[in-house]
């Protein structure tokens, strides 16, 4: 945990270790550098550290808000309409065969 | 002539009586562009030939008798994160170069519809992430006033081709502030539309319950016009709203007698700068000297706001952002032999460092044994927020506060601290967390001749007294007929 050795962080100060940043840009499917896994890791902390202010919030019986609008479940009418060709849709396809997208092997 | 100095409401006047053409206010503003562009830097790409075209066509119609809209003629400028059919657009990314929209955003197809010219794309931080557009895939945009400064962020080229009247108008996106801080730090009037009231359907996403898309103009008449044109409900984004659009330009009536402004506690904080609180202290006093009245109220919560906010914004992008993997569109790293490595190396090399920073997070939050401390928490903190001025539009009709801490800082000079860069967005994280609507206004300038922002804020689709506040303000000050000598 480099962040913790550079700034003699007490325990309550340590949010982040090394490996939870690789395990979460692992879950992300986020290559790191490993000076990025250094520097992202320790401003992590920082950032998180600082998020801890949320607690001096009492939430109890607080109903969450997810989103602005009251909005429900929104159905359109159950009609056929005009979508992107396939075509349009694999005109940007990095690799594409037979009308397709193309990826590399997923079962090594 | 100088056609690229103009308001909308002027061009679309001029254009429309005939006294000058579509295409010769096109290719005033180009002309423009070739002059300031290579210090001010904020488009991405300029579409000569399209925005030419574009023009020719307005004016065939004009000649035929047409009447083709209520901005025939404007050239208008596009932040890189809308869709535009058949161009490139790149969200201000690495990982976006080559692609080519399929299809027109809803607010590019009613911009078309109002007879509008496309100029280009403009400069912006990576996928909207950021507030002075340093974090922009390809290079910083220099702000008009002083090049070596930021013209903030995230649609930062979007307010600099305003203010260095590259562009009439244009639009950007805000999320937690992308639209409202550049317009402060600018100069420029900028508006963030009700969560709801603008339809996101072609807004590439970055945190969906807070994006919204609004204009960037010289003065409010080209923000009411900007906004009658944009609005409305559509089928194609079920967050847009099914509510009537007003005609906005009804609402610029100088006079502002009686209303009540409310001006929160908490945003004297420490850390603004004297200028900026010089200057919005003075602008209160225009509000007060015109008969509005000057309510001291309280949002308790808002020194939450920016934790909140990052936590939501974040988590929102670690999910939207995971669409690029390099299968469907954008670059993608050819020598990786198996699906899982070409995800990650494709990712690796795509995103910059601050997209990168914020997946992180927003993946931490939101993973097993973290999501109720910080994800679920921050969902409750923002019904309290929303509360916070859920209690103030109940005392009164409009809230106002500085639109940030500081005016335009140096290029390069915050960047080592994304935390630092975070907090300066206290002032604009609450009105995206509540839905609500808020613009920034140019209220003076301060020692070293920056402008400075005033925000004002209304409840949900009241962008009707806000246009009416800050036009007023307006016709009784001068700040917005300052120009950057460039």
């Amino acid at each position: 945990m480099p962040w913790e050795k550079e700034r003699n962080m007490t325990e309550k100060q340590k949010k982040i270790s090394l490996l939870d940043v690789e395990k979460v840009a692992g879950l992300a499917r986020l290559g790191l550098t490993p000076e990025e896994k250094a520097k992202l890791g320790g401003q992590l902390n920082d950032i998180l550290v600082y998020m801890e202010k949320l607690d001096e919030l009492e939430t109890s019986g607080i109903e969450p808000l997810a989103h602005i609008l009251p909005l429900q479940n929104v159905l359109r009418e159950d009609r056929v309409r005009e979508g992107l060709s396939q075509e349009q849709a694999l005109w940007n396809a990095p690799e594409k065969k037979d009308g397709l997208f193309k990826v590399p092997l997923v079962l090594e | 002539m100088n056609l690229n100095k103009p308001t909308a409401h002027e061009i679309v006047d001029m254009v429309g009586n005939g006294k000058v053409t579509a295409v010769e206010v096109t290719e005033s503003c180009l002309s423009r562009i070739d002059e300031v562009e290579p210090v001010i830097r904020s488009f991405i790409r300029v579409d000569r030939e399209g925005a030419l075209s574009m023009a020719g066509d307005i004016d065939r119609r004009i000649a035929a008798g047409e009447n083709p809209g209520i901005l025939a003629g404007v050239p208008i400028a596009l932040k890189d994160i809308l869709s535009v059919e058949g161009k490139e657009i790149t969200c201000g990314s690495k990982i976006l170069q080559g692609y080519t929209a399929p299809y027109d955003a809803t607010v590019v197809r009613k911009l078309r519809e109002a007879g509008a010219v496309f100029l280009g794309q403009t400069n912006m931080d990576e996928f909207a992430m950021g507030s002075s557009t340093e974090n922009s895939g390809y290079w910083p945009t220099g702000n008009p006033w002083d090049p070596t400064r930021v013209p903030g962020g995230s649609s930062g080229g979007s307010a600099a081709v305003v203010a260095a009247d590259e562009a009439i108008t244009s639009l950007g996106s805000d999320t937690g502030g992308s639209i409202r801080q550049p317009a402060a730090l600018c100069g420029v009037a900028g508006m963030k539309p009700t969560y709801g009231r603008v339809s996101r359907y072609g807004l590439i996403a970055y945190a969906s319950s807070l994006d919204q898309i609004g204009p960037f103009g010289k003065d409010i008449e080209d923000i009411a016009l900007m906004l009658e044109a944009i609005s409305g409900y559509d089928p194609l984004d079920s967050t847009s709203a099914p509510v009537e659009v007003p005609r906005f330009r009804d609402s610029l009536v100088d006079d502002i007698a009686g209303m009540k402004i409310g001006v929160p506690r908490e945003c004297f904080v420490e850390g603004m700068e004297e200028g900026v609180e010089e200057m919005f202290r003075a602008g209160l006093e225009v509000f007060r000297s015109l008969g509005a009245e000057i309510i001291e109220i309280e949002l308790p919560r808002i020194p939450y706001s920016v934790a909140c906010y990052y936590i939501l914004s974040t988590a929102e992008a670690s999910s939207n952002l995971a669409r690029y993997d390099g299968v469907q569109y954008g670059v993608r790293n050819r020598e990786e032999k198996s699906l899982l490595s070409m995800y990650e190396s494709t990712r690796k090399d795509g995103f910059g460092e601050e997209v990168k920073r914020r997946i992180l997070l927003g993946t931490y939050v939101l993973s097993a044994g973290y999501y109720d401390a910080y994800y679920a928490k921050s969902l409750k903190v923002r019904r309290l927020i929303k509360d916070d001025f859920d209690r103030a539009f109940s005392v009164c009709d409009s809230v106002v506060m500085p639109t940030s801490p500081c005016t335009a800082f140096k290029l390069g000079s915050r960047m080592a601290d994304p935390l630092q860069m975070y907090l300066s967005d206290i002032f604009t994280i609450g009105v995206n967390l509540a839905g609500l609507p808020a613009i920034s206004i140019n209220c003076g300038f301060d020692r070293e001749d920056l402008p400075v922002g005033l925000q004002i804020i209304a409840p949900p689709f009241a962008e009707g007294k806000i246009l009416r506040a800050a036009y007023t303000f307006e016709r009784n000050t001068e700040f917005h007929k300052r120009k950057p000598e460039l």
